[in-house]
């Protein structure tokens, strides 16, 4: 069981506010990621949870009971570190069996516990190294392990995947998927990659400045970004944001319309521009479009096999029934 | 350094230095070799010609020779214990965040800086004379005897006058490793229900290991020739007569040159062996 409320929660570290009054909860075996630009305080409110930071205000509840007040080890949560945190002098057998240790458990169960969770993550050869020994996806997985083997009621991530390379990050990903299947417990996941919160997410948390922007799925996030914020920050690339008269004619002060959601071509369309840098990934392009009034550059998503070079004129069609219309504020207009 | 020709230039630049250094190190080393074995008596007619080997034999068959072995060992390896304890718990005090912390870090420093001749005086007149130190007085507030310090404990006077000193070193080295510990690696034993003792024997002492060592080596090459403090206080009287002093004693006090060069060989070798076995205890933590 592992289900997480806060309620009222605030942080400030002296003057300065982190966190803005929230509420949230995250429900039992979800898998949670709190996404957001560096600095939004999706880290403090991680540790908050953790305990290894003390609340200004307001209520945390695991399962139900109040654990505001409890120190870290007593709130059965694991957490797995940015920089791994593993024990340099201890081998891959005594990391992952120091929070066993801890907890004063009987030499068998503790060697049990160790080899099934060595077993799960591959490390059975590498339990008497040292984590000086190991590569940075092994240490990675071995601070895992030391999270698992404690059974805990949520595991914490805090950007688990920022040191290691793309290559690495994307197999870790599919990994900590595949663990969350396995297992089936909570997990909180934080990270500033929005393609990590698109791929791995039951729900996505995005925060902005201490507060929480929107609360929802991936595809909510991607179809009905509820402010202007949550829609440049989710989907890559970015969405276009047109301001101006061509949003006016729309009823809005700000017009967002995705790469994808365009249709591109040589001879007609509302909008005109000429191309600039074109990316070419093979299977997409995307074009970067110069002298569309309202937003510059405009990117565009186009096949692979689009021939365009740079300096020609297009022409570009939205879709429609994917405008995404933003008031003053920023907010959304249904 | 890729070529030949820099290669061969740069070995020439270096050539001075290092005959320089090799020369300050051969030639007192040889000369004490060489004086070991004459009979050299400067007031008594200079030297007498060869000895062999009876300077040696001399040496270790005299009666202080053994009490002036242990007195060193007992008082470098108690200066050691008292260095590293407390500076160990002073570093860890001093990583704490409190008001006035820098500077109360540079006056932990200072006593490093005062000579040890000045600090031996300083302690020896100002806090344990038995009659107008500062300990004496102490002693007599709470209604005690005054102790004479430097004849009735004089050992433990010693180790701590040499310890006061050594202190801030080993808590300096202490307290920069202490710093350089992840603190994510503390949060982390934290989560995994560590309470702070836990922490500080699982994970903050293991981290130590290396800084501790570097601090046992250094000072155990400095204290072995520790001579200021015991010739200012005791002059070597009440047992606090090391290896160093007696070779002191029987060049300058008795001017018998090849007794005391034989002694300076013997020293030279307990050092090595301490070395070796000091390296052997915690040189491992050095590698890794």
């Amino acid at each position: 069981m592992g289900q997480i409320r806060l309620e009222q929660v605030t942080k400030s570290f002296g003057e300065v506010q982190v966190i803005q009054p929230l509420d949230l909860t995250l429900e039992d075996g979800e898998f949670t990621v709190f996404v957001g630009p560096s600095g939004c305080g999706k880290s403090t409110l991680l540790r908050l949870i953790a305990g290894l930071e003390d609340v200004s205000s307001g209520r945390i509840l695991i399962d139900g009971k109040d654990a505001t007040a409890l120190v870290p080890a007593k709130r059965g949560l694991a957490m797995v570190f940015q920089s791994y945190a593993l024990y340099p002098h201890m081998s891959v057998r005594r990391n992952i069996a120091f929070p066993l240790r801890m907890a004063r458990m009987s030499r068998a169960e503790i060697d049990r516990r160790v080899e099934e969770a060595a077993e799960v993550l591959n490390l059975r050869e590498y339990l008497d190294r040292r984590p000086g020994q190991l590569s940075g996806g092994q240490r990675q997985r071995v601070a895992i392990g030391r999270a698992i083997v404690r059974e805990p009621a949520a595991f914490l991530f805090d950007e688990p995947l920022s040191n290691l390379d793309a290559a690495l990050r994307v197999g870790m990903r599919m990994e900590i998927s595949e663990l969350h299947k396995k297992l089936g417990t909570t997990m909180i996941y934080v990270t500033h990659d929005q393609v990590e919160a698109m791929t791995m997410a039951d729900r996505i948390v995005v925060l902005q400045g201490g507060i929480i922007e929107q609360v929802g799925s991936p595809l909510e996030l991607y179809q009905r970004p509820c402010n202007q914020f949550v829609a440049g920050f989710i989907g890559s690339p970015r969405m276009n944001l047109i301001e101006g008269p061509e949003a006016a004619r729309e009823g809005a002060t700000t017009l967002g319309i995705r790469p994808e959601h365009l249709r591109l071509s040589r001879s007609e369309g509302p909008w005109e521009g000429t191309v600039g840098v074109s990316e070419h990934l093979g299977s997409d392009t995307f074009l970067h479009i110069h002298g569309i009034p309202g937003c510059d550059p405009f990117t565009v998503r186009a096949s692979g096999e689009v021939d365009l070079r740079h300096g020609d004129a297009v022409f570009l069609t939205p879709d429609r029934a994917r405008l995404h219309r933003f008031d003053a504020e920023g907010r959304r207009i249904e | 350094m890729a070529t030949k020709a820099s290669r061969s230039a740069a070995r020439l630049m270096m050539a001075p230095a290092v005959v320089l250094l090799l020369g300050w190190m051969l030639v007192p080393l040889s000369m004490t070799v060489w004086f070991s074995f004459r009979k050299f008596l400067p007031l008594r007619g200079g030297d007498l010609g060869w000895a062999g080997w009876e300077n040696y034999s001399r040496f270790v068959s005299s009666s202080s020779f053994w009490p002036a072995v242990s007195t060193t060992l007992i008082i470098v390896g108690s200066v050691l214990v008292v260095t590293v304890v407390l500076g160990v718990l002073l570093a860890l005090l001093l990583d704490q965040p409190f008001w006035g912390r820098g500077i109360v870090r540079i006056l932990v420093i200072a006593p490093f800086f005062v000579m040890p001749t000045v600090s031996a005086l300083v302690w020896k007149n100002m806090f344990m004379d038995p009659t107008n130190g500062l300990l004496a007085y102490l002693w007599r507030l709470f209604g005690a005897e005054p102790l004479a310090w430097l004849s009735e404990a004089s050992k433990e006077s010693i180790v701590m006058i040499i310890a006061w000193r050594w202190l801030p070193f080993a808590t300096l080295i202490l307290l920069t490793a202490i710093q350089s510990l992840d603190n994510e690696q503390l949060e982390a034993a934290e989560m995994d229900g560590a309470g702070p003792l836990q922490r500080f024997g699982h994970i903050i002492l293991p981290h130590l290991g290396r800084a501790i060592t570097i601090v046992i080596l250094i000072q155990t090459i400095f204290l072995l020739s520790i001579f200021a403090e015991i010739f200012v206080t005791t002059g070597g009287a009440f047992g606090t007569r090391t290896l160093t002093y007696l070779i002191f004693q029987r060049v300058l006090e008795s001017q018998n040159v090849g007794l005391g060069s034989a002694g300076g060989v013997y020293a030279i070798i307990l050092a090595n062996i301490v070395a070796l076995f000091l390296m052997r205890i915690v040189g491992r933590n050095l590698d890794a």
